[in-house]
C-alpha cells in the first residue's frame, strides 16, 4: 500500500506584521450616519492613545492568502488519520457548523430577555436531558467551557457537599497515576491536596491499594474510566464502595466517554459527579486547541451545589434561575460555550440511541484491531483487551537508538498525525493510539503498514527515523532554544 | 477484523465491563434525524429567539454586536484550522502556531504589555486567573475589586478565588460612575479595575495603577469591550502589570454567550507565573524560523498539581477569528471603528437628554451608558413588540438600579434605530 504522505506545493508566509504596508486596509469602514465627534474633546485628551504602533495594514487578498497558506501548514482531521490518544479526534460533521451559524442561534445576545431566548433554552434543556441519560446521573450543567473547567466545578461541588454536611476536614483527593494532568491541577485549584494512587501491574486500580489511602480526609477519588491505557477499570464498583465507605465521593473524568456510550453508565458504577468533553465524544471541532465544552453531570444529592444560573422548566416556559443558595457560584460569564454545546446536540440528534452505541462499538473494534496488528512489532505494556484506545511503547526500538519521539516524527512523513506520546506517564515511551469509530479498515491498514514499516526502518535504517520528518514545512524544532530565550511576540527590532 | 482481534462478536470486545454494569436497555433518546430533518428541527428552535440581526439591538453589558467581515468565516472555517488540535506536534501545526504567535503580538500591541498567552475561556476566567497570578506573585490573598467590574466576572472571580482562599473587597463607584480608590488597603495582592466599566464609564486607570503600586499590589485592568483598547490609553502605558478581558468584539458571534476569547497579558518579568499556553519563536534543525509551544513547565500536562492553572484546551479557534478580524480591520480601521462607536453613543446620549431623560453618571463613556427611564418595565414590553432590544435593564444587578437601562451603540447601530429608541423610551 502506498502511504498517503506526499509533499505538495506550500508557500512561505511571513508574519502579518512583516507583510504590513502603510495605508492598506482589508475592509472599508464607512463613516456613520451621525456626525463624527472629536474624541479628545468627548472623552478627555488624557484618556486617548496614539494609534496602535506596528498594527497590521493589509489588503483583503493579503489576509486571505496569509491564513490560507498558514492553514496549509496544519494537519487536521479533515486532512488525514489523527489517532491522538485521549483526544478522540473523530470526524466533525459539517452540518453541525451550519446549525451553529443559524442567525437565530449565532446572533442571540446572552442578556436578551428570557422570553426572547426560549428556543435556545429549550435546546439546552434537551441536551442536558440527553447527557443525564447517557451518564446515568440526574442533573447537568452546560456552563463549564472545557473539561478542565468542568473538573474544577465538579470538585468544587464535592467540597460544597461535604461542607454542607458539616464535614469540613476532607482535604485530599485521590488520583490514579494514569490520570490526565488536569485532574491534579483542578484539585489544587480548589485548595485540595493530591494523593497519587498507584495502579497495579495489570494497568488498573485495585480496591486494596485504594483502601489503604482512604480515610476521613478523603474528599474524592478522581477516576478516568476507561483509564488512559484504554483499559476499563474492572474494579470500579468496588472502588466506589471503598471511597463511599470512607465518606468520600467519586468523580469521573469523562474524557474517554467514547468507550461507554450505550454500553455502560457512570451513574451505575457509583460515580457521583462527572464531566463530559463535548469536543471529544460529541464531535465538536477541536479548533487547534479549543473551544471545548465541559458539561458536568451530578447525582441529585449534589444538585443544590450546581453553578448558577440553572436552566429550569416551569410549565411551557424555560427560566435561567439564579436563586440557588447553596450553589458554588458562577464558573463562566454566561451559560458556557453555547455555540459548541449546540453542535453536540446536533450530533446526538443525528445519531440517536442506536447510532451512539455503534460509535462506541466501532471505536473499540478499531482500537483493538490496531493493537492486535502491531503487538508483534511494538511492545504493549499490558496483555489485556482495550476499549477505545491502546498504548504501545518504543521499548524494542529503543535498543536500536529510536525513540517514541522519532517514531512520531517519522509518521508525519508517511502522512499520519502521530499518536499522543509519552503519556500516560506510567508507561515509558508511550504511544497512545485512539483511532475513533470514524475510520475505515483501509485507513487503519494504511496506518498499521506505516507503523510496521517504521519498525523495520528502526532496524535497518534508523537514520531515516531519527532524522524525520522531512515532508512538513519545517524540520524538527529546537524546543530548548525557544524556552531558554523566549521570544513570545513580534517586535520591530528583535 | 474480529478474527485478527481474536473475538467472535463485537460484544466480546466489552468483556472487561462487568455484566452488572452493562446497559441492557437502549439509551432513551429522541429518534435520529437525517440532515434535512435536523436543520428543520434547529431552524424551528432558532426562530423562537430574538436575534441582533433582526432586531434593533442596544444590548451590550459584556457581549457586543460588531461587524464581522465575510472573510473571517471563510478563513476560520478551513478544516485544517478547525479540525486540528493543540499544536503538540509543531512540525505539522505551524499554521496554528504562527497564528497564535500573531494573536499574542496583537494582544500585546493593544494592551501595551509584553507577554500575552494563547487565550483563556472568557473574560471572566481571565480576571480570575489574573487575580490568582497576582496572589502567587505577591504572596498575598486580598483582592480589591472595583464595583464596576462586570457582575458575572466578579462572581466567577469569587468562585475561583475561594478555592485558594482569596478574599474580595469591593471598591465602590462614586457619583460620576468611577471607582473610589481610597479603600485600597496595605496588604492586598491586586487592584482590579474594569474600563470602560460595567456601567460604561471610562475609568481613571492611571490613578488606579498608582493606588495599587503605592501598597505593593499589582494593578489588573479588565476590558469587556476590547474595541475600546484601540482608542483609550493602554493598560501598559498607564502602568498596569496585568491586562485581561474578552476579545469577543473582534469577530466572535454573540452565540448566546460563547465561545468567546479570554485574553491575559502581563509584564515579561512575570511570565513564569502566567497561566495557559504560550507560543514562542525558535528554529528548526535546518535553521528556518518556526514556532513552538514553550515554557510548558508552567502547565498541567507537565507540572500537574504544581501548574500555574488547570487550563488545557483553551479557545484556539476563537483566537484565530480574532487574529483574522484584526488583520482585516487593521490599524486605521480599528481606530475609525472605535471613533464611530464613540460618535453613536454621543449622539444617543444627546438625543436621550434632549428628550428629557436623565443620564445618572457624568464620567466619559465609550459605546455604552446608563439612562434612567421612568416606568421602564412597561417600555421594555412595548419595545419588544416593536423589534427593539432597548438595552440591559440593570435592576437584576441590584435594586439601586431600578428603572435604569444600560444602552449600547456600535457601528452596527443606525441613526434611525437610535431615534426610534429615544421615541419609545421618552414616550
Amino acid at each position: 500500500m502506498t502511504a498517503p504522505g506526499r509533499s505538495g506545493l506550500v508557500f512561505r508566509e511571513p508574519l502579518l506584521f512583516e507583510s504590513s504596508r502603510p495605508g492598506r486596509a482589508g475592509v472599508p469602514i464607512d463613516d456613520p450616519d451621525v456626525p463624527l465627534v472629536d474624541v479628545a474633546r468627548e472623552l478627555g485628551a488624557d484618556l486617548i492613545r496614539d494609534d496602535v504602533p506596528d498594527f497590521p495594514e493589509l489588503g483583503e487578498l493579503d489576509v486571505v492568502r496569509h491564513f490560507t497558506r498558514l492553514s496549509q501548514w496544519n494537519y487536521g482531521i479533515d486532512s488525514g488519520f489523527f489517532p491522538l490518544g485521549s483526544c478522540t479526534m473523530k470526524y466533525n460533521p459539517k452540518v453541525n457548523e451550519v446549525v451553529a451559524r443559524l442567525p437565530g442561534l449565532a446572533a442571540v445576545h446572552p442578556l436578551s430577555d428570557e422570553a426572547e431566548v426560549q428556543g435556545v433554552l429549550a435546546l439546552a434543556c434537551e441536551l442536558e436531558a440527553a447527557l443525564a441519560e447517557i451518564s446515568g446521573l440526574d442533573r447537568v450543567t452546560l456552563q463549564p467551557a472545557a473539561g478542565a473547567q468542568g473538573e474544577f466545578a465538579g470538585v468544587r461541588m464535592i467540597q460544597a457537599y461535604h461542607r454542607a454536611r458539616g464535614d469540613a476536614k476532607r482535604t485530599r483527593v485521590l488520583i490514579p497515576d494514569t490520570a490526565h494532568g488536569t485532574n491534579p491541577a483542578s484539585a489544587a485549584l480548589n485548595g485540595l491536596e493530591v494523593v497519587e494512587v498507584k495502579s497495579g501491574a495489570d494497568g488498573v486500580v485495585h480496591p486494596e491499594a485504594l483502601a489503604r489511602l482512604c480515610d476521613a480526609s478523603t474528599a474524592a477519588l478522581m477516576l478516568t474510566n476507561p483509564n488512559t491505557l484504554g483499559i476499563f477499570e474492572t474494579h470500579v464498583e468496588k472502588l466506589a464502595e471503598v471511597v463511599h465507605a470512607a465518606g468520600g465521593l467519586v468523580y469521573l473524568d469523562g474524557a474517554n466517554m467514547n468507550a461507554l456510550l450505550g454500553v455502560a453508565k457512570p451513574g451505575h458504577m457509583g460515580v457521583d459527579v462527572m464531566h463530559f468533553n463535548l469536543h471529544k465524544t460529541f464531535s465538536t471541532p477541536h479548533g487547534g486547541g479549543g473551544p471545548g465544552s465541559g458539561p458536568v453531570a451530578v447525582r441529585n444529592a449534589l444538585a443544590p451545589f450546581l453553578p448558577v444560573p440553572v436552566i429550569r422548566r416551569e410549565g411551557d416556559r424555560y427560566l435561567l434561575d439564579d436563586e440557588f443558595p447553596h450553589s458554588i457560584g458562577r464558573v463562566h460569564a454566561w451559560y458556557g460555550n453555547a455555540g459548541i454545546w449546540l453542535r453536540a446536540l446536533a450530533y446526538i440528534r443525528t445519531l440517536g440511541a442506536a447510532g451512539l452505541t455503534e460509535v462506541t462499538t466501532r471505536a473499540a473494534l478499531n482500537a483493538n484491531y490496531v493493537l492486535e496488528s502491531l503487538r508483534d512489532v511494538y511492545d504493549a505494556p499490558h496483555a489485556r483487551r482495550v476499549m477505545h484506545e491502546c498504548v504501545l511503547t518504543d521499548r524494542r526500538q529503543h535498543d536500536q537508538g529510536v525513540t517514541t519521539a522519532d517514531i512520531a516524527k517519522r509518521l508525519m512523513d508517511y502522512g499520519y498525525h502521530p499518536p499522543t506520546i509519552y503519556f500516560p506517564l506510567v508507561v515509558a515511551g508511550a504511544l497512545m493510539i485512539e483511532p475513533t469509530e470514524c475510520e475505515s479498515q483501509e485507513t487503519l491498514d494504511g496506518f498499521i503498514d506505516a507503523m510496521r514499516s517504521i519498525a523495520r526502518e528502526a532496524e535497518t535504517e534508523p537514520g531515516l527515523v531519527t532524522g524525520a520528518p522531512s515532508l512538513p514545512i519545517v524540520r524538527r524544532l529546537d524546543e530548548v532554544r525557544a524556552a531558554r530565550k523566549p521570544r513570545l511576540r513580534w517586535t520591530r527590532s528583535p | 477484523m474480529l478474527a485478527r482481534i481474536g473475538v467472535e462478536s463485537l460484544d466480546e470486545l466489552f468483556e472487561a465491563v462487568p455484566a452488572s454494569l452493562r446497559s441492557r436497555a437502549e439509551l432513551k433518546l429522541p429518534p435520529a434525524l437525517d440532515e434535512r430533518a435536523l436543520l428543520r428541527f434547529f431552524a424551528a428552535r432558532a426562530a423562537e429567539n430574538a436575534n441582533v440581526q433582526s432586531s434593533a439591538s442596544f444590548l451590550g453589558g459584556g457581549a457586543y454586536h460588531h461587524f464581522v467581515p465575510a472573510a473571517v468565516d471563510a478563513l476560520a472555517s478551513r478544516g485544517e484550522f478547525m479540525t486540528a488540535y493543540t499544536p503538540y506536534q509543531a512540525e505539522i501545526s505551524q499554521g496554528t502556531l504562527q497564528m497564535i504567535f500573531e494573536f499574542q503580538t496583537l494582544i500585546c500591541q493593544l494592551t501595551g504589555l509584553e507577554v500575552a498567552n494563547a487565550s483563556l475561556y472568557d473574560g471572566a476566567s481571565a480576571v480570575a486567573e489574573a487575580a490568582l497570578m497576582a496572589a502567587r506573585l505577591t504572596r498575598r490573598t486580598r483582592i480589591c475589586v472595583s464595583a464596576g467590574l462586570h457582575p458575572h466576572w466578579r462572581e466567577v472571580l469569587r468562585t475561583y478565588g475561594e478555592g485558594v482562599g482569596l478574599a474580595l473587597e469591593t471598591l465602590p463607584l462614586d457619583a460620576s460612575g468611577r471607582t473610589v480608590l481610597e479603600g485600597v488597603g496595605g496588604d492586598c495582592a491586586a487592584v482590579v479595575v474594569q474600563s470602560p466599566n460595567f456601567l460604561g464609564c471610562v475609568e481613571d486607570l492611571g490613578a488606579a495603577a498608582k493606588a495599587a503600586h503605592a501598597v505593593g499590589a499589582l494593578a489588573i485592568a479588565a476590558t469587556a469591550e476590547a474595541l475600546s483598547l484601540a482608542l483609550l490609553k493602554s493598560p501598559g502605558e498607564l502602568g498596569f502589570d496585568i491586562a485581561c478581558g474578552d476579545a469577543q468584539s473582534f469577530g466572535l458571534p454573540l452565540s448566546f454567550g460563547g465561545p468567546y476569547a479570554g485574553f491575559l497579558a502581563a509584564r515579561e518579568k512575570h511570565v513564569r507565573q502566567l497561566p495557559g499556553r504560550l507560543i514562542g519563536e525558535s528554529v528548526d534543525s535546518s535553521g528556518e524560523r518556526a514556532f513552538v509551544m514553550t515554557l510548558t513547565t508552567r502547565e498541567q500536562h507537565i507540572r500537574r498539581e504544581k501548574a500555574t492553572s488547570n487550563i488545557c484546551t483553551n479557545q484556539g479557534l476563537c483566537a484565530l477569528r480574532v487574529t483574522i478580524w484584526l488583520a482585516l480591520v487593521g490599524r486605521r480601521g480599528i481606530r475609525r471603528m472605535a471613533e464611530i462607536n464613540v460618535a453613536l453613543a454621543a449622539y444617543a446620549r444627546r438625543a436621550l437628554t434632549r428628550a428629557g431623560l436623565r443620564l445618572p453618571y457624568s464620567a466619559p463613556v465609550f459605546n455604552e451608558f446608563v439612562v434612567e427611564v421612568p416606568r421602564l418595565a412597561a417600555k421594555l414590553e412595548r419595545c419588544r413588540g416593536l423589534g427593539i432590544q432597548p438595552g440591559v435593564p440593570l435592576e437584576r444587578f441590584g435594586a439601586e438600579h431600578a428603572d435604569r437601562l444600560l444602552v449600547c451603540t456600535t457601528e452596527m447601530t443606525a441613526r434611525a434605530q437610535i431615534d426610534a429608541l429615544v421615541r419609545e423610551l421618552a414616550a
